[in-house]
């Protein structure tokens, strides 16, 4: 992990999940902007794979369990696809509200994942 | 397509079969780390979290599904990990030994901000404003969407 990506994904994961939430309880259907903003969070996911594959061969190896972080990191990068395509087939202003959750819960799990590598408190 | 689609699976319906969704993949993600990583250090609790993951698969299955019977399956999943998160909750604090901090139900969920808490609890709800009588009395307020 490099801290300030990690940051950046958090700087986009939140809002967009917000983003997502507020147009969907305001009776927006999935668009181009809430898709296009989940589809953004997957591909700062995508980019973190990379990055945590080369990460440990060049010095900068987890704190905490690898194996840990990388569960998380895997069902991080399945979420938002679920969520698109649920937002393809179910085309009302809950799949918008899917998006947002969708986003939220990819957050927490990069603030748990930013945690497996840099904290240690155990 | 309307007549085919579950009562429970309409609506904000729709928010909450997400978020158990997620639940479900979170807990089953976190369970297979614990059985491969450590299952020696509490066995039972970590058997315990691998169960809670297959009912969270189950409550999410028994929304999306019509029919009196996945109403059924839906409100004993759903039942289940409420009681499973009080009694676990309660444990977690009396003996923390028996229940680390990492299991789902661990601290009324705290590792999980509080949802798989609150989650049952709005289901229950939810569960109870579409109860087949309920939806039978008054079947356009399930069209809403």
């Amino acid at each position: 992990m490099i801290e300030w990506f990690t940051w950046v994904q958090l700087a986009v994961a939140f809002p967009v999940g917000l983003l997502c939430i507020v147009l969907g309880f305001a009776g927006r259907k999935p668009a181009d902007i809430t898709m296009g903003a989940t589809l953004l969070v997957e591909v700062l996911l995508f980019v973190q794979i990379v990055v945590a594959v080369v990460a440990p061969l060049v010095g900068n190896a987890p704190t905490g369990s690898s194996l840990e972080f990388w569960v998380y990191l895997v069902t991080a990068a399945i979420i938002p696809p679920l969520a698109i395509v649920w937002g393809l087939v179910d085309r009302s202003r809950w799949s918008t509200v899917t998006l947002g959750v969708a986003a939220l819960a990819v957050g927490v799990m990069l603030y748990r994942m930013h945690q497996i590598w840099f904290v240690q408190v155990a | 397509m309307t007549t085919t689609t579950s009562t429970r699976s309409t609506g904000v319906g729709r928010v909450l079969i997400a978020v158990y969704g997620l639940l479900a993949l979170a807990a089953t993600g976190r369970s297979v780390f614990q059985l491969l990583d450590d299952f020696e250090k509490a066995p039972v609790a970590y058997s315990l979290s691998a169960l809670a993951a297959v009912v969270y698969i189950l409550a999410t299955i028994a929304l999306i599904m019509p029919g009196d019977r996945w109403y059924r399956i839906a409100v004993l999943t759903i039942g289940f990990e409420f009681v499973g998160v009080i009694v676990v909750g309660l444990l977690s604090i009396y003996d923390p030994v028996l229940f680390p901090a990492k299991t789902v139900w661990s601290l009324f969920g705290k590792g999980y901000g509080y949802v798989p808490l609150v989650l049952p609890i709005v289901g229950m709800i939810w569960l109870y404003l579409r109860r087949p009588r309920a939806v039978k009395a008054a079947p356009t307020t399930s069209t809403a969407a």
